[in-house]
C-alpha cells in the first residue's frame, strides 16, 4: 500500500526482500545502505539475534529523487527467513507493494527455496494479495560460489512465468541495485496505472 | 495495489495537524506522531527535531503488528492500547480505527492517566477525519480526480531518470 501525500508532496513505497534464511536479504540492505549517499538514506534498523539472525524484520529508507515535484522514497524491509519465524513474516508482508526474492543458489539450499516461495505465495494470499499481480523482481543470489546450482535449471523451478531476475553476490553488490531498480521501477509503473 | 492506497489530501492533513498540535500542547508531552498501519509517517507535533521519526513509526508500526498477532493467538480482536515506561521517558501507543497508530512520546511533565484522557478524545475527532478522507478517495475513483496526480502524466523517462 504506497502512501501519497499531497500535502507534503511525497510518495513512499513499500518494498520487501523475501527468501529463505541466510540467502543474503539482509546483505542486500547493507550493501545498498553502503553505497547510498547519506542525504537520500535513513537508519539501517536491524531486529536481529545475539548471531546476527534477523529476528523480526530489517528496515532502510531511502529516497530515490523527485517525479513531477513529488519525493519519492522507498521503505525497504526484509523478513526473518527462518522457518519458525513464519508468524513474523506474515506481519512483514502487510501493505506490500513489491516483492524482491531472494534465492539461494546452493544446490542444497534448493528445496529451502522452493519452501519459502510457497510460504510467500501462501502468506501474500492471506493479506489479499496475488503474487502473479505484484511488482515482483527475483535475485539468484550467491552465484559465486562453488556449489552454486545451474542457472537454467534454477530458473526453470523458481521462475516458472520468466518474470525479471537478476544474478548476484550481495556480498560484493553483484545485481544488488540492478534488483531494487527493477522492482522500484515495476511499482512506480504499477502506480501509474492506478492514478 | 489492493486498492487500498492510502491518500493524503491538503485539507485533511491540515485537520490531522490541528488535532496533533492541540494533543501536543493539552498533555504537556515531548513528541506525538501518527502512523499508519503499515509503518509510514502520516504527521507528527512537537520536538521532533531529534528524533528519527521515520525509523520510529516502522517500529512503532512492527510493535503493533506483533502484538496484534498475539491478540489473535489468544481469540482478542486486538490490543488497543500499548505503554512503555523508561527511566526518563514514557511512550503511549494506541491504534485508532483498526488503521492508524497514535504514538505520544511524554516524561514528567505529563502523566499516564492526561495521556489516556486526552488520547480518547482526539480519537473521535481522527476516526472521523481518516473516514472523511476515504470516503474523498473512493469519490474521486469513480467521479475522477480533483487535484492533479502526479502520475497523470509521468513518462517511462521521468521514472528512468530517477535511476540515473
Amino acid at each position: 500500500m504506497s502512501f501519497i501525500n499531497y500535502s507534503s508532496r511525497e510518495i513512499n513505497c513499500k518494498i520487501v526482500y523475501y527468501g529463505p534464511g541466510l540467502c543474503g536479504k539482509t546483505t542486500n540492505l547493507q550493501y545498498v545502505y553502503k553505497r547510498t549517499n547519506p542525504d537520500q538514506k535513513g537508519k539501517l534498523i536491524s531486529l536481529a539475534t545475539e548471531t546476527e539472525r534477523t529476528l523480526f524484520f530489517d528496515f532502510l529508507p531511502i529516497a530515490l529523487g523527485d517525479i513531477r515535484g513529488f519525493k519519492v522514497r522507498f521503505h525497504l524491509y526484509t523478513v526473518p527467513g527462518q522457518v519458525f519465524y513464519a508468524a513474523s513474516r506474515k506481519l512483514i508482508l502487510k501493505g506490500v507493494d513489491g516483492v524482491v526474492f531472494v534465492a539461494d543458489s546452493q544446490i542444497e539450499r534448493m528445496e529451502a527455496n522452493i519452501e519459502s516461495l510457497d510460504d510467500l505465495r501462501i502468506n501474500l494470499a492471506e493479506q489479499g494479495y496475488e503474487l502473479d499481480k505484484l511488482p515482483y523482481t527475483i535475485q539468484y543470489n550467491k552465484r559465486d560460489l562453488p556449489s552454486a546450482a545451474p542457472f537454467d535449471s534454477m530458473n526453470k523451478l523458481l521462475n516458472p512465468r520468466n518474470i525479471a531476475y537478476f544474478e548476484a553476490c550481495a556480498v560484493t553488490g553483484i545485481g544488488v541495485f540492478e534488483t531494487l531498480k527493477n522492482v522500484a521501477k515495476q511499482v512506480l509503473i504499477e502506480l501509474k496505472k492506478h492514478y | 495495489m489492493n486498492g487500498s492506497d492510502l491518500i493524503m489530501y491538503e485539507e485533511e492533513f491540515r485537520k490531522i495537524d490541528e488535532e496533533l498540535q492541540r494533543l501536543y500542547i493539552q498533555t504537556n508531552s515531548k513528541v506525538v506522531f501518527l502512523v499508519d498501519k503499515n509503518g509510514q509517517l502520516i504527521a507528527s507535533a512537537g520536538e521532533t527535531h531529534d528524533i528519527d521519526t521515520t525509523s520510529l513509526a516502522s517500529l512503532t508500526a512492527g510493535s503493533i503488528a506483533a502484538t496484534g498477532g498475539i491478540a489473535r493467538l489468544l481469540g482478542e480482536k486486538e490490543f488497543s492500547i500499548l505503554f512503555h515506561e523508561g527511566e526518563k521517558d514514557n511512550i503511549h501507543i494506541s491504534l485508532i480505527g483498526q488503521r492508524i497508530i497514535l504514538v505520544v512520546i511524554f516524561d514528567r511533565r505529563s502523566s499516564l492517566g492526561l495521556v489516556r484522557l486526552r488520547v480518547k478524545k482526539v480519537s473521535e475527532s481522527l476516526v472521523r477525519i481518516f473516514d472523511d478522507i476515504g470516503s474523498k478517495t473512493e469519490k474521486e475513483k469513480t467521479e475522477g480526480r480533483m487535484e492533479e496526480s502526479p502520475f497523470a502524466e509521468i513518462s517511462d523517462e521521468d521514472i528512468d531518470n530517477l535511476f540515473r
